[in-house]
């Protein structure tokens, strides 16, 4: 790096810079204040010289590729260059623009000897290289070389690179030669991404927050210490006493002492926040001497507020009141001495005139938290006009939506009507961005503090007026619920909807609540011919057109309801229910209804109907849904706590979920307004949810046994599929055809077909089936098999698929059995009885004797052995009656000999079967299969 | 802790982004564009706080900005630290600057990039604040150009006398000369 122009120079260029910035700053002249990189200043002139985007990307495609050209050259690059090009990359970067190469010469540049090389490659690797990048072990590496080098600067070039990276790896790697190094440089910070809260950490921060000199680093272990404390607070609570000293040490100095850290006339600022931070992971001090101690050195903070000013400047006001902040939430935090609390109160209720919109805005986040103490809740109700003024004047939107916060926080049974009312107007002019966070409010305010229901409803039903398009769903079902729970309320709420109504245009959600109302209680202010049921219906069904489909369904309800209600609307409901845009709606759901509730309306009787359309049980009273709701949004722990709103009305979140599940199902978003059809269609519902279900197949061997001479046919059929086999054996090897027959018209749709065999087969799939089987289609699958070793069970194949939208899942027993590797071995009769001697030990032959299952035909006899594998040999046997086979079975590892007899009785119509084989297992195995063939 | 720092001008331009926490690459410029829309609309002299954008954590992230001339610089904070705190510090980043740089501007910033990175590292290192004595800072950066002088101070040397010469536009010296020929030729060539 150069070492730049003269000063004259220097100055010069800067104030053609400065003019040239002024005149047009987006150009400047293609000289920089010449340092070595010549090439990078050229090219940010160029690229801010680009007149358009496109003229900009081109550059920059330009400049990569030779970028990339000179890093894959065969020149190697000195490290100027490299320091150069990655300087560049770095620029495009900012821009923007992936950088996808150059990683590589960045950790080749931690190698270098040179200051300047290693500090822009560690620039890279933090700015640009995220934490899992394959080149981690590279980095770490050369870290780890940095750290050992005992060259003070790149060990701090290094720890830097570990602190801004700071992954998991890293920590690993080198958890535990930080603290070794850590002595009295700066290097503390570091040490707080990494989690690890071992002993030597432990101690040596300690020491450091007692002993240490330099505030900066001081500060650095108090970050350190405030993160190990969260994390395992026992482990630091000595941590306390050592931070109450240092704060007291701060507070009470003259300021000289401090000098280096003395910002604008304040001590220490940042030193006594992060004390005071640290001092907020524990509660107040046991000790009463330290205690006593902490108690004066945040009234000393206090007291500082009240002196005037040492310096005019805003940074001073901005250190001092930083302090002060940190030690307002503390004694919030503490929550323990009242006089603390109050003034604490009084100073924030000083800031929340003071000209400085950031000290408003801070002094209402503030006084959100002191609002829920019992101590200052009433003192801070005290400033509750200044808030609303701060609500009404505050030009600054985040000032406003803390002192909605604040009312929210500081409203009681006694203020409950002002606030309301504050917001709703406030509403009327609200940032959109904070509106359906205000509705929730004001909802859960006028439910929670509602003395009087009358009050309630009017508020909702404003709520809906001015802000219709953000109250939430969660707002209007709740305003239903509290109605239909408390009989007081329902007269007035009927009469209240029914006025709202009468307006032109009214929001859609009113017409949701007036027409769950109305059809509910429409009944107790049908007496009023003003409000007599045909006019009730007129006005509801005069919206009805201008609504979205799930409004309409609800005003479906409402008026199968008001024919219940009303007998004398019946015929003119009828009429309504009857036309073609009501039967032939295009919108299935609106059609179900007005088939369903026309029928209904028809057929059942006046008892029958009176039952099936009875007014909604109260719900059952559970957490407020909107509470919910509003928790989600903000966050857990952020909502100051409203106290048990279990204790509210009534409602319930689970309620209304439940309906919406199973109605949105059919397309739907209702409350289960009328039993009847809801029911219905959750059971239609059920009855799709049960045949989805995947059967959990039972394996299918019905016809398994039907193979077991033969090697082709019809393997498994049901009124979808049918399963055809063909298959050819030869040795221990064998291949198999499996035919999938689509029998339905449909297609099927993901249509799998799998194996699973025993260990002693090897069963292949030679090509997967097409996942979709069109209608009537058959589908060819091939499957190759190799016996390794005898076996007994079978293979299972597995089908799966779609038919119809349910899934269908079918397993069979694949029929490949051990005699399928029988080679038929002709011998003449001295070879045969031989080797049936040879074959004698005991535990070599099986014998059977069973009845006929089948007519006892010699014919088929005779096809089944062959069939079956071994070679019938003929005038074997003096009894000419008895049948005689041979074989071999051929697995992989071994061939087994085989000998069989079968002798038939046809007077007691049974058969003895004996099989003599080399090998036990094969020859029960050969006697069952056979033994079920006769 | 800082989760991110954003340098952009009155047009959104970033001028230096620092992330503290993983972002892939076409988030941090959503989050860049994201800020830099929720900082821009705000008039001079409101506060210098508000809730995050939705990419960058919503509102359990406070954006805190200061609005210097033609730049932007906003740090994102989590609750662990103190608004007017980290207002400062900005403040003394920004002094610091201006006594490294004299009379800091955009330019600075655009050209000496990895200086600004430098001197950041110098006040906040992996999100935590490390340093706040401008004095200690401005210290260490000098350090720091003196290092990088007595190592660049051979190799820069012909750089200076191109850019010396370019700048005089003098005729008899072709436009692409290389460095190394230059070297042999004009040996002696001084700066200004």
């Amino acid at each position: 790096m150069g070492r730049g122009p003269s000063p004259l120079t220097q100055r010069l260029l800067l104030l053609l810079l400065r003019r040239a910035a002024s005149a047009a700053p987006d150009k400047m002249p293609a000289v920089s204040k010449g340092d070595g990189m010549r090439g990078l200043a050229v090219f940010i002139s160029d690229i801010r010289n680009c007149k358009s985007k496109e003229a900009e990307i081109k550059r920059i495609n330009k400049e990569l590729a030779n970028i990339r050209s000179k890093f894959k050259g065969d020149k190697a690059l000195d490290g100027y260059s490299k320091k150069k090009y990655v300087c560049k990359l770095l620029f495009i970067f900012l821009l923007g623009h992936d950088i996808d190469f150059g990683h590589m010469e960045a950790v080749n540049l931690l190698s270098s000897n040179k200051y300047t090389e290693k500090q822009i490659g560690y620039l890279f690797i933090s700015v640009l290289v995220n934490s899992n990048s394959d080149l981690i072990r590279l980095i770490n590496n050369g870290i780890k070389n940095d750290l050992t080098s005992r060259n003070p600067t790149f060990m701090n070039l290094a720890l830097h690179c570990i602190a801004n990276v700071g992954s998991r790896e890293m920590a690993e790697a080198f958890a535990a030669e930080i603290p070794r190094i850590l002595v009295a440089g700066s290097v503390i910070q570091l040490l707080a991404p990494l989690s690890a809260a071992d002993q030597p950490i432990r101690a040596v921060v300690l020491v450091v927050l007692h002993h240490g000199q330099r505030e900066g680093v001081v500060t650095a272990a108090t970050s350190l210490i405030t993160t190990l404390a969260q994390k395992s607070p026992d482990d630091f609570k000595t941590s306390v006493s050592l931070a109450v000293a240092r704060l007291s040490r701060i507070v009470t100095s003259a300021s000289i002492d401090l000098q280096d850290y003395t910002y604008y006339f304040v001590a220490a600022p940042w030193l006594s926040v992060k004390l005071l931070r640290l001092l907020q992971c524990y509660p107040p001090p046991e000790d009463a001497a330290l205690r006593g101690r902490l108690t004066e050195c945040l009234e000393t903070i206090l007291n500082k507020a009240q002196e005037p000013p040492k310096s005019k400047k805003v940074q001073h006001s901005n250190a001092k009141n930083a302090v002060l902040f940190e030690a307002i939430s503390l004694i919030i935090h503490h929550d323990s001495e009242p006089t603390l609390l109050v003034r604490a109160c009084n100073q924030l209720g000083q800031f929340l005139q003071h000209r400085e919109t950031n000290l408003r805005y801070l002094a209402l986040e503030s006084m959100c938290t002191l609002a829920s103490s019992e101590f200052s809740h009433e003192a801070v109700k005290t400033h509750i006009e200044t808030v609303i003024n701060a609500l009404k004047t505050e030009r600054d939107v985040s000032v406003r939506q803390r002192a909605v916060d604040l009312l929210y926080a500081m409203c009681d049974r006694s203020n409950a009507k002002q606030i309301v009312a504050e917001m709703l107007s406030y509403l009327e002019t609200a940032d959109y961005s904070i509106r359906e966070e205000i509705v929730l409010k004001v909802a859960i305010l006028a439910e929670k503090y509602a003395v009087d229901y009358t009050w309630y409803v009017d508020t909702i039903l404003n709520l809906i007026r001015i802000a219709g398009d953000y109250v939430s769903d969660e707002v209007w079902y709740r305003v239903i619920q509290i109605v239909i729970n408390r009989d007081d309320v329902q007269g007035y709420a009927a009469k209240t909807v029914f006025e709202a109504l009468q307006a032109p245009a009214c929001h859609e959600n009113l017409v949701k609540v007036g027409g769950y109302i109305l059809g509910e209680f429409g009944n107790l202010i049908a007496g009023d011919s003003r409000s007599s049921p045909l006019v009730q219906f007129n006005l509801l069904h005069s919206k009805f057109h201008l609504c979205s489909v799930p409004t309409r369904a609800l005003l479906l309800s409402a008026y199968i309801k008001f024919i219940n209600l009303f007998p004398e609307v019946k015929a003119t409901i009828q009429e309504v229910l009857r036309s073609d845009s009501q039967l032939r709606n295009a919108d299935v759901e609106l059609q179900q209804r007005a088939v369903e509730y026309l029928r209904l309306s028809c057929i059942a009787s006046t008892d029958i109907l009176a039952t099936v359309l009875e007014e909604m049980p109260p719900f059952p009273e559970r957490e407020s849904s909107i509470l919910a709701k509003l928790k989600r949004k903000k966050g857990p722990g952020n909502l100051p706590d409203i106290d048990d709103t279990r204790r509210s009305v009534n409602g319930n979140t689970e309620h209304n979920n439940n309906n919406t599940e199973t109605t949105a199902k059919v397309s739907s978003d209702l409350l289960a307004l009328s039993p009847a059809p809801s029911a219905g269609a959750s059971l239609l519902v059920d009855v799709f949810s049960e045949s989805s279900a995947p059967a959990a197949a039972d394996v299918y061997e019905d016809n398994f046994a039907r193979f077991v001479c033969k090697n082709n046919g019809v393997l498994y059929e049901n009124q979808l599929l049918q399963i055809g086999l063909k298959s050819e054996y030869r040795q221990n090897l064998g291949r198999m055809y499996v035919f999938y027959g689509n029998k339905t018209s449909t297609q099927f749709l993901s249509f799998t077909a799998s194996v699973g065999s025993p260990d002693p087969l090897n069963t292949h799939i030679l090509h997967p089936v097409d996942p979709t089987v069109d209608g009537g289609a058959q589908v060819q699958q091939i499957l190759n098999i190799e016996c390794l070793s005898d076996f007994t069970e079978a293979p299972v194949l597995n089908i799966q698929f779609r038919y119809g939208g349910t899934l269908q899942s079918i397993a069979v027993k694949l029929p490949i059995m051990l005699n399928k590797f029988f080679q038929p071995t002709e011998m003449m009769s001295q070879d045969f009885f031989q080797r049936w001697k040879q074959l004698g030990a005991p535990q070599q032959e099986v014998q059977k004797i069973f009845k006929a299952k089948h007519p006892m035909d010699t014919e088929v006899t005779k096809a089944k052995i062959i069939g079956f594998g071994a070679a019938l040999l003929d005038g074997v046997d003096p009894n000419p009656a008895n049948f005689v086979g041979a074989g071999v079975i051929h697995t992989k590892s071994t061939q087994v000999g085989c000998l069989l007899r079968l002798e038939p009785n046809t007077q007691a119509q049974m058969y003895r079967l004996t099989l003599r084989t080399s090998r036990d297992s094969v020859s029960q195995r050969l006697c069952d299969l056979l033994s079920e063939q006769f | 802790m800082i989760k991110a720092i954003l340098i952009f001008n009155n047009h959104g331009k970033p001028r230096l982004i620092r992330f503290y926490q993983y972002f892939a690459e076409d988030l941090q410029q959503q989050i860049i564009r994201e800020t830099f829309h929720l900082v821009s609309k705000r008039d001079d002299n409101v506060c210098n706080f508000l809730e995050g954008g939705s990419l960058i954590g919503g509102s359990d992230y406070k954006l805190i900005y200061r609005h210097y001339a033609t730049l932007y610089f906003v740090f994102c904070v989590d609750s662990s630290e103190s608004e007017l705190g980290i207002l400062d510090l900005i403040q003394v980043f920004v002094e610091t600057l201006d006594k490294c740089f004299e009379n800091v501007c955009e330019l600075d910033l655009i050209f000496h990039m990895d200086k600004v990175h430098y001197i950041l590292q110098e006040v906040v290192m992996g999100g935590m604040v490390l340093e706040t004595n401008m004095n200690e800072i401005v210290a260490q950066v000098e350090l720091q150009n003196r290092m990088e002088k007595s190592e660049g101070g051979l190799s820069a040397a012909p750089a200076r006398a191109v850019s010396a010469v370019k700048n005089m536009n003098l005729p008899e010296i072709p436009r692409n000369i290389n460095i190394g020929d230059i070297n042999i030729k004009v040996p002696s060539l001084s700066p200004f």
